[in-house]
């Protein structure tokens, strides 16, 4: 009968080739798919912001880039005073939050006890979801309006010195990139925190051990082992947390004070960021500047691969040297 | 068990410095350890109870038994390293050249700068060889560029490695071969200089030759350091050391608990050729459940 011809006793060699071959296969296909679509989904976003920001760009040429002039009633659309004060914001933010959060990280994960520990990272990571308009708003209502004493008192203080005098400049104001700033750095420190706390905790006991055993304190240990274990993962959570930074739109439209044409170190005048432009000036848009607008777009876009490209370059570097991988 | 991390250096009252230094003639003294019915709690789970051993300086000590008898929470426990598991309790006396190793005030720094640690499993630092040499005399306080050079140097020669790294210093530790990483733990060990040097199961992840030359290693520097090892290899036990002591799990036929206890203590002539426990007998010859 037909049975007899198909069941012959398999060879070593086909039993060899074993089950799950199937699975294995469909879910390489799956995992292929999915990539294969953030790649054309990102493609298509990039190809669409090329095609429609090119009316403003041939418009512009180079000036688009290098001219401070942004005077939509004159067609002059330049952006640098908007990505300076991207620049500049997520520069603060990251000044303010990577101490505090690297030090916040370092107590759950090394010296908090047990139940505080807990308490703390279910606090940290409820606080990283946080819409940012909340942020934005209480910033607006009761932050800026209680810092300007803080403002005027660093002002002063700072007066006459190299480069601090220089970014605490005489006659503060409320909403400034210094306020954007301070804002950036609490929405984003619960982020950095969150992914540092949970690279730290990867650190073997052993390699803390071996720090120990050499008669280490708790300190030493840490920066001897804790921190070099880490530092990949703690220059991506840096980078995360500047992505956000760069990107945050209606926190800091509300509190940097969207003042026009504004390059300059003094942190404590208003001035405007590239994000916070763009949603506050697309509702009355006619054509040219909402091609302008989407160049801006482009232009944070860019801005952000770099950084992320540069980030993961930094972290391959320092893996490799210490043959991590 | 609390313990004193945080505590600066000033505030240590353990007068170790009394200690004879590894070398010195005090023929009043010869042990370095001295455990009187030490005990190892895990939460409630007694580990080992009731260890009395004298641990004499310039030998070298193995601790040997069958698997979860206690030799590691015991060799922990003399260089204070159990403080860095939260539900380890010490119980007893661990005296180290006299002092108390438990005594309020004793910094668990100033007694692990005497007392080194080798792990099962190397653990170099992701730095360079250099710098994971370098580790223990900076935390030390060295920080003269040529005086860390020729302690890196003497180290790894020490350790027997010198020759095979000497070119790549700058190098990742990581990068090197099992053998090598242990090696260069030890030379981290000594080149802090401590006093007694306590190594747990060494060369457990090494192949025969490298196992071969770390046990020269110990026989080399056996002259200018205490050495406490824990072992499951027979061989190596008889090989190395000068004393023996011999652990394993006893179980307490009514409430059905399991502990660790020392059952034989002796020169390892002794404990090899004619032990005095039948216990001991069956396990160095083999015959051990
Ligand atoms: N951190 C810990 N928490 C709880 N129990 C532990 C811990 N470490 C060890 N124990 C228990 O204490 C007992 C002794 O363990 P220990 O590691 O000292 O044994 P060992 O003799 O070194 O064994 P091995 O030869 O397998 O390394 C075991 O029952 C073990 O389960
Ligand atoms: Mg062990």
């Amino acid at each position: 009968m037909s049975v007899t011809t198909t069941s012959h006793t398999p060879t070593l060699q086909e039993r060899l080739r074993g089950k799950g071959g199937h699975a294995d296969r469909s879910f390489r296909g799956v995992v292929y798919v999915s990539g294969f679509v953030v790649l054309a989904v990102l493609a298509l976003i990039a190809l669409t912001m090329f095609d429609k920001s090119r009316a403003a760009l041939s418009h512009m040429g180079l000036d688009f880039f290098t001219s401070k002039r942004w005077n939509p009633p004159g067609e002059q659309y330049g952006v640098l005073s908007y990505i300076w004060g991207t620049v500049y914001t997520s520069v603060i933010a990251l000044v303010l939050a990577v101490p505090v959060s690297l030090g916040i990280a370092i107590y759950i994960t090394q010296v908090a006890p047990n139940w505080l520990r807990k308490v703390m990272t279910y606090v940290i990571d409820l606080l990283a979801v946080v819409p940012s308009v909340v942020f934005g708003l209480w910033g607006i209502l009761v932050f800026a309006p209680h810092v300007l004493g803080f403002y005027k008192w660093l002002s002063r203080t700072f007066d006459g010195w190299p480069v601090l005098g220089n970014i605490f400049g005489p006659n503060p104001q409320g909403r400034t990139f210094f306020t954007a700033g301070i804002i950036l750095a609490i929405m984003i420190i619960p982020i950095i925190v969150s992914i540092s706390r949970e690279v730290m905790e990867t650190t073997p006991q052993t390699e803390k051990e071996a720090a120990l055993g050499l008669g280490a304190t708790k300190w030493e240990m840490i920066t001897g082992a804790v921190l070099p274990h880490s530092r990949g993962g703690l220059v991506g959570a840096v980078m995360l947390g500047l992505g956000r930074a760069m990107g945050e739109t209606i926190a800091v439209a509300l509190v940097i004070g969207s003042a026009t044409g504004q390059i300059t170190l003094n942190a404590l005048t208003s001035g405007n960021s590239m994000p916070a432009v763009i949603t506050a000036e697309w509702g009355e848009a006619d054509t040219l500047k909402k091609s302008a607008l989407i160049a801006m777009a482009m232009t944070l876009f860019v801005m952000t691969i770099v950084v992320n490209m540069t980030a993961t370059a930094v972290v391959n570097r320092s893996q490799k040297r210490m043959g991590v991988r | 068990m609390t313990s004193d991390t945080h505590l600066p250096d000033q505030e240590v009252t353990m007068t170790m410095d009394d200690a004879p230094a590894a070398g010195g003639a005090a023929p009043a003294a010869p042990a370095v350890f001295d455990l009187r019915s030490l005990e190892v709690y895990y939460g409630q789970f007694r580990a080992v109870r009731d260890v009395s051993m004298e641990i004499n300086r310039q030998e070298i000590t193995a601790f040997i038994g069958p698997s979860g008898c206690g030799k590691t929470t015991v060799l922990r426990s003399l260089n204070r390293m159990n403080d860095e598991v939260p539900s380890a309790k010490v119980g007893g006396l661990v005296l180290y050249h006299g002092a108390d190793l438990y005594a309020p005030g004793v910094s668990v720094t100033e007694v692990r700068r005497r007392i080194g640690m080798v792990f099962q499993r190397p653990n170099p630092f992701p730095k360079s060889i250099y710098d994971n040499v370098a580790f223990g005399p900076r935390v030390n306080g060295i920080k003269s560029r040529s005086e860390l050079d020729g302690i890196v140097e003497e180290s790894l020669k020490g350790a027997a490695l010198w020759d095979e790294v000497k070119d790549r210093l700058k190098s990742s530790a990581l990068g090197m071969s099992g053998g090598q990483q242990q090696r260069l733990c030890i030379a981290r060990a000594i080149a802090v200089k401590p006093d007694v040097i306590l190594m747990d199961e060494p060369c457990s992840a090494l192949d025969p030759i490298a196992t071969a030359r770390i046990e020269d290693l110990m026989q080399e520097i056996k002259s200018e350091y205490t050495i406490v090892i824990v072992t499951h290899n027979m061989q190596q036990a008889a090989r190395v050391s000068d004393r023996v002591a011999f652990f394993t799990t006893e179980i307490n036929p009514e409430s059905d608990r399991r502990t660790g206890v020392m059952v034989e203590y002796d020169d390892t002539k002794k404990i090899f050729s004619n032990p005095s426990d039948e216990r001991t007998e069956a396990y160095v010859t083999g015959r051990f459940g």
